[in-house]
């Protein structure tokens, strides 16, 4: 079955609904389509309806933090813990386009191709398009469409924070942020706003010189820090522990409902 | 209503063993500053990484920089995957060191344009430009 054609658009309504199907049932393509679909035309979110319903609950992650701390990689290191679980896992990687052309070198999933082969991975690189707040506009919708094909587990990745792109509190269940020693004090990090919006704060680079520091400094702000060394997978498989300890179980929330809370 | 934004989404990568990548970043920026987002993914990828990425990230094009003389193999390998994966809509482009011989041969399956040394780079870009976003 292949997905409907590519010139798709929200007046297309009977190929609108197939290419719905297809997405529920799991086909890449139909993902692919659809979430290009969304990026690139806000009205076809009436797309989103046909979806409705069939949400599974998937557990929604936000990473983010410096540019520079390691997300990439950390990220990269969660999926293959999952994976290993038994997981389906999607990955939302947010870069930014540059104000100047609106183009972008989206290039976070070069740390993920090992990942590329895998048909329980499906990983989708997005630039923010001029959107503020760390994500890209269509974000929270591409996350749907990904719970809604099957993926258990989300894992968005949002730009490096600088201070105040803080959306994907929005939209997480859990937001892990990402810092490494040398990349500024506690005091950045809570300039940055991070340790507000954070649940779990990770000292990646844990090996390097500083880290003690960074990590006796943070504790002091925010009581669930780990470390990691990202590089080597050292302290992932306890970060994604504490990740699915931090999701309620009961009263599971889909994607659309915590968008809407 | 909304605004129709819709950058073309290009795919740039390496594949096979060779680790020459100094060309093909600087292809990848001629095409981000053209405003194009360009989903980069390093060295390195199998034919089957490059398709399947292609699809994930579902891109206008594939460009491939190939500099190792692998490059029949590995274009019709990546040709004849996107025809497996009902994908055949996403342009393959490539570059590298590609004797002229090769050329007509490699055209003829299907690549959509080979650049090799020399080539200026508004050449590459107007090429990749005269592609069609799909959405």
């Amino acid at each position: 079955m292949s997905p409907a054609g590519p010139h798709l658009f929200m007046r297309d309504i009977e190929g609108m609904a197939t290419l719905a199907e297809q997405v529920k049932s799991g086909n890449v393509r139909a993902v692919s389509r659809l979430i290009t679909l969304l990026e690139n035309h806000r009205d076809n979110r009436q797309a989103l309806h046909l979806l409705n319903g069939t949400s599974r609950g998937a557990t929604v992650i936000g990473v983010t933090g410096y540019p520079g701390a390691g997300k990439s990689t950390v990220v990269n290191r969660l999926v293959s813990c999952y994976r290993r679980q038994g997981l389906k896992v999607g990955v939302l990687a947010v870069d930014i386009s540059s104000p100047v052309t609106g183009g972008a070198l989206l290039g976070d999933r070069i740390r993920m191709q090992e990942h590329a082969l895998d048909h329980g991975v499906y990983i989708r690189s997005m630039a923010t398009r001029g959107y503020h707040g760390g994500l890209a506009q269509a974000t929270g919708d591409a996350a749907l469409v990904l719970e809604t094909a099957g993926y258990e587990v989300i894992l968005i990745e949002t730009i490096g924070v600088g201070q105040n792109e803080i959306d994907i509190v929005d939209l997480a269940h859990v937001v892990v942020a990402v810092v490494a020693p040398g990349l500024g004090d506690e005091v950045q990090a809570m300039k940055a706003g991070l340790l507000e919006v954070a649940h779990i704060v990770v000292v990646n680079k844990g090996d390097l010189s500083g880290a003690d520091n960074t990590l006796r400094d943070l504790r002091e702000w925010c009581p669930n820090v780990l470390r990691t060394v990202a590089t080597t997978g050292e302290g992932i498989s306890e970060l994604a522990a504490a990740i699915l300890a931090h999701r309620p179980s009961s009263g599971v929330s889909s994607v659309s409902e915590v968008r809407n809370r | 209503m909304a605004v129709a934004s819709q950058p073309l989404r290009i795919l740039i990568g390496k594949v096979g063993l060779d680790g020459h990548d100094r060309g093909v970043k600087l292809i990848a920026r001629a095409l981000r500053d053209a405003g194009m987002e360009v989903i980069y993914t390093g060295l390195h990828q199998t034919p089957e990484q490059i398709v399947n990425t292609a699809i994930q990230e579902d891109v206008d094009a594939i460009g491939l920089s190939i500099l190792s003389g692998a490059h029949r193999t590995l274009f019709r390998r990546v040709l004849e995957l996107l025809k497996e994966q009902d994908a055949e809509d996403i342009a393959l482009f490539g570059g590298g060191i590609i004797p002229d011989e090769d050329v007509p041969t490699l055209t003829a399956a299907g690549v959509k344009a080979l650049f090799r040394p020399g080539a200026p780079m508004e050449e590459i870009v107007t090429f990749v430009k005269g592609l069609k976003p799909q959405g």
